[in-house]
């Protein structure tokens, strides 16, 4: 294969990947927005998508669009149980204590998806076939294609959402001042549960539309946790198009690292990228600089 | 000075409990966990340094632990150094290593700087995985030698034992010195009021990066041991998951104590030998733990017991209690 | 002697501070008063080195310090207190006053984990000094309570003799009448003299206009990030433009 033909090859991975990321980077988003808090246990959220999918599909046998529904449905109350139980309660909250109640939950979640669903990898049969389809001197699978389509569309109704429903705009008033949006009888408290149940929703709809290409088990909520705040990072956590370039970046340089460098190294990249971007341009690469308040 | 004193008193009873636990606890396979708890313990001494007093979170420092017994492991069994020159070689490696990249690291605060040490954690562990010529990759370094004086080799338990816990009670004693200091003021006064601090002269930054670089430092002292002692590593050892590990261990025993450290690290290190019929459902027990501690004894152990019990009062109590 | 000249601070599009020069001369209380949002706090963290002005320059016995960082100022005798008191909560108040020793003492990590002899010796001056400061704001019986613990005047007090264990030849002090009630604020009043009779020059931004006109020696009025007037408080009481701007705000 020439080399240009295996770099297309590997920015179709790498687009399919970021756009994971960019899901999984939105979760951290929303929920920093509203709360100021990056979420550790977002990671695990995916992992739960991934994991109810297969309960659905494999055990259960719903028919594919139900059971990834479900899946989704189940992950958020994941999440907004996470949120009652954990942060809601939680009074002198410091980011300190905050990074570690997230990080206990993602262990605890964790632990209990092993004890449930097993140490072993798990596959998820892909949505419609694996024939790969050519395109140019490239191939692409169907799923890279699903994984496009729904990104977008879950992009789109998350675009529709903040900016034209009432709830939406509430809480991007919160995300802008919280005291401000509480007097103008914003139920801020609710809001917080709402970004946890969209970011658990969003985090699921990746774990479940990947899972067919790379399989899941219950410890793949690290990584793709770790890489989807990675791309919020690079789009300086706005919830909207910098992260998403961020994760579709993210993708791509690390299929064309994994590719044309080292396969072994891969995972190191996003590390990489995640030091450098907070040593130089903290605020994301799309980003205009804050000045620091004291 | 009467406050002196009893400081020293209790230094000296930890010393004697610890000099005579062997003689009580002398099976093989309990004696091997109380080397583990010697080791956790300089671990979480070192982490509670930088994360309890100074206040800077770092979910990396199994990193430096594994750096430290990585460059030990490898000058020794591959390159044949002396063991002790080793240790020192890891140590200084690592704490200038930490002061340079501590700069542009701790200038980040909260969440930031807690993934930036993450991902500096993560980069060390895909390295000892990657650079299989050095570290023989995830299979592991073997053959390294263990430490000795003149003919004599610390090479059973009991002699690991007493070796761990020297270097322990070293690092608690110079510890204890530090943080009854204008240094450990100074850390303390940063966790509190970093403006505040700044104004009354503290160089905030400097002293941040200089805590860092210690903190990495020690814990690459603790590597070594664990190099030297096990004869064996493998990166495995040196996950992520073993950074929240320490964590847990400082946020159980409590933050900015000394003594909180060597709880946390003993109730960490004996715990998992207790739910050894669960396996690895142990994680289960410290997502639960780490959540339920904040919530409830954010003090830790050391502090939590009178903490706890105040707030189960004005729970459940008459409300009686005018503070709160 | 603190020297401000021409400074002006801003913040994106909006104007702090425009064009503010004053001299604060030794020995002398010098007090800025102005309505809200007039960038008395502002003026402070320019002076302290916490915001770093757009343009001009602020000189301690005649050397620029305007570049300089917040931490290397208390080594040159600057020193400041917060509006609200910023202690460090964790500590005991003999801890909190023994901190204020930190840039006149110099033992670093080594000494300090070695226990060396110089590293005592200075722990003793510390421990000795910040005593006697603790004594100087009458706060000795709490010395070993939580600072987070104390009542907020007491807490005021605390923070006063931190600043003090500083040695500073400038204190700045950020509204210290604020939340005290009538009995503290004339402690209070009493405090400032002493630490001006011990040859400190005072900076002090305060609302409370009685402690102001009765202790101040020289006031400076800002309004709206502008200087207004600057005299004696009895000048300043019969300024047209002052009297305007106080009425004005209502």
């Amino acid at each position: 294969m020439e080399l240009s033909d295996q770099i297309a090859q590997y920015l179709v991975s790498g687009l399919s990947t970021g756009a994971i990321y960019a899901l999984i980077g939105l979760g951290f988003a929303i929920i920093y927005n509203s709360t100021e808090i990056i979420n550790f246990a977002q990671g695990e959220l995916v992992m739960l998508g991934g994991m109810f999918a297969l309960f659905f599909i494999n055990f259960l046998h719903l028919p594919l669009p139900l059971a990834v529904l479900s899946a989704v449905a189940s992950t958020t109350a994941a999440g907004v149980l996470f949120e009652r139980l954990t942060i809601r309660p939680l009074k002198a909250a410091t980011p300190l204590s905050l990074i570690i109640i997230t990080i206990g939950g993602s262990i605890l979640i964790r632990g209990i998806a092993m004890l449930v669903w097993g140490k072993d990898t798990h596959a998820i049969p892909a949505f419609s076939g694996t024939e790969p389809i050519l395109i140019g001197t490239a191939t692409i699978l169907p799923q890279h294609l699903w994984i496009f389509a729904l990104t977008l569309l879950a992009i789109a109704m998350n675009k529709l959402f903040f900016n034209y429903t009432i709830t939406g705009k509430a809480m991007r008033a919160c995300a802008v001042n919280k005291r401000a949006a509480g007097l103008v009888g914003i139920d801020v408290r609710k809001m917080v549960l709402y970004s946890f149940a969209i970011s658990a929703s969003l985090g699921s709809l990746a774990g479940i539309i990947v899972a067919p290409l790379t399989m899941t088990s219950y410890d793949v909520g690290i990584m793709l946790g770790l890489k989807g705040f990675c791309a919020a990072i690079i789009g300086g956590l706005s919830a909207g198009a910098g992260t998403v370039l961020g994760g579709l970046l993210l993708g791509v340089l690390e299929s064309l690292g994994a590719g044309l460098i080292s396969s072994g190294y891969k995972d190191a990249i996003a590390f990489i990228i995640l030091l450098l971007i907070l040593f130089i341009r903290p605020q994301g690469l799309f980003g205009k600089a804050e000045t620091e308040r004291v | 000075m009467r406050f002196l004193n009893s400081e020293i008193l209790k230094f000296i009873l930890l010393a004697l409990f610890i000099l005579i636990l062997p003689h009580v606890a002398h099976e093989g396979y309990l004696l091997n966990v109380l080397v583990f708890v010697g080791i956790h313990s300089i671990l979480a001494l070192a982490l509670n340094l930088l994360l309890g007093y100074a206040g800077q979170i770092s979910l990396g420092h199994a990193g430096f632990f594994g750096l430290g017994a990585y460059i030990s492991g490898i000058l020794t069994a591959t390159y044949s150094l002396n063991p002790w020159i080793a240790m020192l070689i890891a140590a200084s490696v690592v704490t200038l290593l930490s002061f340079a990249v501590g700069f542009p690291v701790l200038k980040l605060k909260g969440h930031y700087l807690a993934m930036a040490t993450l991902g500096l954690g993560v980069i060390i562990y895909i390295v000892f995985n990657e650079a299989v010529d050095y570290t023989g990759g995830p299979s592991g370094l073997s053959g390294i030698p263990n430490l000795s004086i003149g003919t004599f080799s610390f090479d059973t338990d009991i002699r690991n034992y007493y070796l761990i816990w020297t270097f322990a009670l070293i690092a608690i004693a110079l510890s204890l010195n530090l943080v009854h200091s204008r240094i450990g003021r100074a850390l303390r006064a940063i966790h509190d009021s970093e403006v505040a601090a700044r104004v009354m002269g503290v160089n905030a930054r400097l002293m941040k990066v200089q805590i860092f670089a210690l903190s990495a430092g020690l814990s690459a002292i603790a590597g070594s041991l664990y190099a030297h002692t096990m004869t064996f590593v493998s990166p495995a050892s040196f996950g992520f998951n073993f950074s929240v590990e320490l964590v847990t261990m400082v946020i159980i025993g409590g933050l900015a104590s000394i003594y909180g450290s060597l709880l946390g690290a003993a109730l960490l290190t004996v715990l998992p030998e207790l739910l050894r019929a669960f396996q690895d459902y142990d994680i289960i027990v410290y997502g639960l733990l780490l959540i339920i501690m904040t919530m409830f004894m954010p003090g830790g152990l050391a502090k939590g017991f009178p903490q706890a019990a105040s707030y189960l009062r004005t729970r459940f109590g008459k409300r009686s209690s005018p503070d709160a | 002697m603190l020297e401000v000249r021409k400074l002006t601070q801003r913040f994106g599009g909006i104007t702090a501070l425009e064009d503010v020069s004053f001299t604060a001369r030794k020995g002398l209380i010098t007090g800025v008063i102005g309505p809200n949002g007039a960038g008395k706090t502002t003026l402070f963290n320019v002076i302290t080195g916490i915001y770093s002005q757009t343009s001009g320059s602020v000189h301690l016995d005649n050397a620029d310090i305007s570049r300089i960082p917040a931490e290397m100022l208390a080594a040159r005798g600057l020193v400041r207190t917060f509006q609200n008191i910023e202690l460090f909560g964790n500590m005991t108040v003999l801890e909190n006053v023994m901190l204020g020793l930190h840039s006149r003492s110099s033992s670093g990590i080594l000494s300090c984990m070695l226990k060396m002899p110089w590293h005592v010796k200075e722990e003793k001056y510390i421990r000795q000094q910040a005593s006697e400061w603790l004594d100087f704001s009458g706060i000795t019986d709490l010395s070993a309570q939580k600072a987070a613990n104390l009542p907020f005047g007491k807490g005021r007090l605390l923070e006063i003799a931190r600043a003090m264990a500083v040695h500073p030849s400038i204190l700045l002090m950020d509204e210290p009448a604020a939340g005290l009630n009538n009995s503290e604020t004339h402690e209070l009043a009493v405090l400032i003299r002493k630490i001006r009779d011990k040859g400190v020059t005072v900076v002090m931004v305060e609302h409370d206009m009685e402690l102001v006109m009765d202790i101040c020696d020289r006031i400076l009025v800002l309004n709206l990030g502008r200087m207004l007037a600057e005299g004696t408080p009895r000048e300043i009481q019969e300024n047209p433009a002052v009297v305007a701007a106080y009425l004005g705000e209502g």
